[in-house]
């Protein structure tokens, strides 16, 4: 049934609050469009799902079990996954180390190099250069890469087109299609809507730290969601 | 005259491939955690001290006593990073340093307490007086040899692991970005305690090595994380080599200086860490981006 | 209290004096070190180079150019003051712990210059003679009044300080560099004038301690325990206060008494509680008093009124 279930989740950055009892979840399979204006707490929200912020155990529920507030490897060793915002690439590592890195908890399933050099044969041309080398776009795929190395269940990937030119985002969207017809479930933030809307079968929108709309996008109407999306 | 003047210099060089050995240690933690081990000189003489206790309880060979110091000194460096210093993690840089500094002192101190203040020394059965013959008068000690080798040896091995293995991918990713390590699965604070027991390892090789060369006392610590931590700068951060030739470059300096006039050895070695500090701060192979 | 401490020659004896000399120039060595590190964030194990360089000024400008003893300590510390500038060019290149080792080199350097230096008794030293002419009395009880006066000084100083615009240009650095930076605070020349004064005092409270010892030689001077007691002290007694260095400081000596034939041990307790302060409760004794009862002697915060 629900892969992921975030229950109720307040958040604080110390005595600043970035989400009001915030819930939402994710069948197995599914992929989730998170979107929002800058601030409103999506990323917050990413973060406490995958184990980088401290919450309350019982506010993430992840294939049955209570994770929230343990730690990211542990998460990871579960199978959840985060592309961070700003790719975060390790500038001391090649393209193929910095691929390598993401299956170190050496999680079974059907992503290996090989398949990731598949999907994005510009990283199998550059594969010894340092990671710092690749542009922006390039950097992304890699950071996707990485994090289907580590054969995720739940794919989180925050804020996938900051930064990056239409074409190249175009580009991307087709990876996640990929990656969503493979079966894995996907949480994808957003600012731009338009691509992640033709992906997503549901789609949360964030407005101030709490989900000011949720539905499949066929029956959001535009007005609807700038509505919930810029409080207007 | 100039034969005297190349042994001074081969032995300088020589001694260099103690203090990279000193010098790897903490060179490998900083670079992964940020953390200066201020009592990493002190560990070492306890190392040496075990060997002590080693070679007179159990007749053994000082080589031989590094079979059971150095794996015992890495346990204990698993055990302080991860039962003591990971407590510390997300506090700043005060923390490590003063409990670091603390343990200098109070290692120092039990040692005092338990072996007294006579210097020792691990006595290897002849091989610190023997020497080869390189030609043409010059004659090397197979000792300075020896440790040469072996620092040459660890270096190429650490080198390796950082480079190949998964663990050293583990210890790079970490060391440029902590938070993005976790998300690959990395445990971070398994990861340092490992990395902690590497260091102490290496610098209990060193120990052993600083004790068959010449006597030591429970004050000997202080010195050894000053020559290791010159031979860093010296060499420049970020850089396994560099060490290497930052402490050749110390070691010249110091038996230099110990020739020209018998006080002032060390000190040379201090002047020139200084000029060093001043004209090319970054070292002589900086390959870090950050500065300490 | 001041005016018994202040009465003091008359009514107590020339060791009671000599005692609280002693504390106060330890209270002297904490308070400076707590400055630099727990307000300025400049962790440095290496004052012990100010102990010695002020020790040794007072010597010479005493003995080799007929300064006043007396007057020549807070000389001393001018001239300590003076050489800490050069010093800080290089160690300032360093930050975090690294600075920490860097200043201790630097001592060594200084250490190992003056212990070659024949003109001030390479490595067996000197002894103060400026004093000679005096009275023992008469000389132990203006060392006293003049230990009294710097440190009421320096306490005041140290206060007035914190208190003044630059302590909380000093306290925002401590919490937050880059953020006190876009408030305008140029956080290199207040570290570096926190780092000059705290060699000022250092330097004058080094040339106390040997105008009260009298013999000086480079190994005592430069001693790492000049910096070792001053870092116990502040931590267990609490870092980033007014008030903790006093109460270890306090403690310090309590300590030393207890333990007084077991050199090695009284270090090691220190340490260990030192190591165990920062791991269990940071804010030290006064920390924890402080946050029990809502305690200040000295106060320096400022409340912000709802």
């Amino acid at each position: 049934m629900s892969l992921l279930q975030v229950l109720r989740l307040s958040a604080f950055y110390g005595s600043f609050q970035a989400l009001f009892d915030v819930s939402l979840e994710a069948a197995e399979g599914e992929t989730i469009a998170v979107i929002g204006a800058n601030g409103a707490g999506k990323t917050t929200c990413l973060r406490a799902i995958a184990g980088v912020l401290p919450v309350p155990a019982e506010t993430v529920r992840f294939a049955g079990d209570l994770v929230g507030g343990r730690p990211a490897h542990d998460l990871v060793a579960r199978g959840v996954v985060m592309v961070p915002e700003g790719r975060r690439i390790f500038p001391s590592l090649t393209v193929e180390e910095n691929l390598r890195v993401g299956a170190y908890r050496d999680r079974p399933g059907p992503w290996t190099l090989a398949r990731v050099y598949d999907l994005f044969p510009v990283l199998a041309e550059r594969r010894h250069q340092p990671g710092p080398n690749l542009s922006g776009g390039e950097q992304q795929m890699l950071a996707i890469g990485r994090g289907l190395m580590a054969n995720p269940r739940l794919l989180l990937v925050d804020e996938i087109s900051l930064g990056l030119a239409p074409v190249v985002v175009r580009g991307l969207y087709r990876v996640l299609r990929t990656i969503a017809a493979e079966g894995t479930t996907t949480l994808v933030v957003d600012q731009d809507v338009s691509q992640i809307m033709e992906l997503a079968q549901r789609v949360y929108c964030f407005r101030k730290g709490v989900v000011s709309l949720e539905g499949r996008p066929a029956d959001l109407t535009r007005a609807r969601l700038a509505a919930a999306y810029f409080g207007m | 005259m100039t034969v005297a003047w190349v042994d001074t210099i081969v032995q300088g060089l020589l001694l260099g491939g103690l203090y990279a050995l000193f010098a790897t240690g903490l060179s490998l933690i900083f670079g992964v955690m940020r953390i200066v081990n201020l009592a990493h000189g002190d560990l070492s003489i306890l190392a040496a001290f075990l060997a002590v206790v080693a070679v007179e309880s159990l007749g053994l060979h000082p080589f031989v006593a590094l079979v059971l110091v150095v794996p015992l000194m890495a346990a204990l460096g698993y055990g302080l990073q991860t039962l003591v210093l990971n407590r510390l993690l997300g506090q700043g840089i005060l923390p490590p340093i003063l409990v670091t500094f603390g343990l200098s002192i109070i290692i120092q101190n039990a040692l005092l307490e338990v072996f007294s203040a006579d210097s020792r020394r691990l006595n290897p059965g002849g091989i610190e007086t023997a020497s080869v013959a390189l030609g043409g008068q010059l004659a090397v000690g197979w000792l300075p040899l020896i440790t040469l080798a072996v620092a040459v040896a660890i270096l190429v091995g650490l080198q390796a692991l950082i480079g190949r293995l998964a663990v050293g991918r583990a210890f790079r990713a970490t060391s440029d970005d902590q938070e993005a390590a976790e998300l690959m699965g990395i445990d971070n604070r398994r990861l340092y305690g490992l990395a902690m027991a590497l260091s102490l390892g290496i610098v209990a090789v060193a120990g052993v090595f600083l004790g068959i060369r010449t006597t030591f006392t429970f004050a000997s610590g202080p010195d050894r994380l000053l020559f290791a931590f010159e031979a860093v700068i010296i060499g420049g951060l970020g850089s396994l080599w560099g060490t290497l030739v930052g402490g050749a470059v110390l070691g010249v300096a110091q038996t230099v200086g110990a020739k020209l006039s018998p006080g002032w050895g060390v000190l040379t070695g201090h002047l020139v860490f200084l000029a060093v500090l001043l004209l090319r701060p970054q070292g002589l192979f900086a390959k870090a981006r950050r500065v300490a | 209290m001041l005016a018994a401490l202040v009465s003091l020659p008359v009514w107590g004896d020339a060791s009671t004096m000599r005692i609280l000399v002693e504390f106060i120039a330890l209270l002297g060595l904490a308070q400076m070190w707590n400055l630099l590190a727990g307000y300025a964030g400049l962790v440095s194990i290496g004052q012990q180079a100010y102990v010695g360089l002020g020790g040794y000024a007072l010597i010479v400008l005493a003995d080799d150019l007929g300064a006043n003893p007396f007057l020549a300590v807070p000389l001393a510390g001018l001239v300590t003051a003076a050489l800490s500038l050069p010093t800080a060019a290089l160690v300032f290149r360093f930050r975090g712990g690294y600075f920490a080792v860097g200043t201790w080199a630097i001592a060594e350097v200084y250490r190992l210059l003056i212990a070659n230096t024949p003109a001030l008794g390479r490595g067996s030293g000197r002894t103060l003679k400026a004093v000679f002419p005096l009275a023992r009395e008469s000389r132990e009880v203006t060392t006293y009044l003049l230990a009294l006066a710097i440190g009421v000084t320096t306490l005041i100083a140290v206060y007035l300080v914190l208190r003044s615009r630059h302590g909380l240009g000093l306290m925002a650095i401590r919490d937050s560099e880059p953020g006190s930076e876009t408030l305008g605070i140029d956080v290199f020349r207040t570290k570096l004038a926190v780092y000059v004064g705290v060699a000022f005092g250092t330097g004058v409270t080094g040339a106390l301690i040997y105008l009260n010892l009298l013999r000086i030689s480079p190994d005592a001077a430069f001693s790492i325990n000049w910096t070792a007691y001053p870092i116990f002290i502040a931590v267990i007694g609490g870092l980033g206060t007014l008030e903790g260095p006093l109460v270890g400081t306090a403690l310090f000596f309590l300590v030393r008494e207890g333990l007084s034939d077991h050199g090695a041990w009284y270090m090691i307790l220190l340490g260990a509680l030192a190591v165990g302060v920062m791991l269990v409760y940071p804010r030290g004794l006064w920390g924890l008093v402080a946050s029990r009862w809502d305690l200040h002697v000295f106060p320096i915060q400022r409340r912000v009124r709802r």
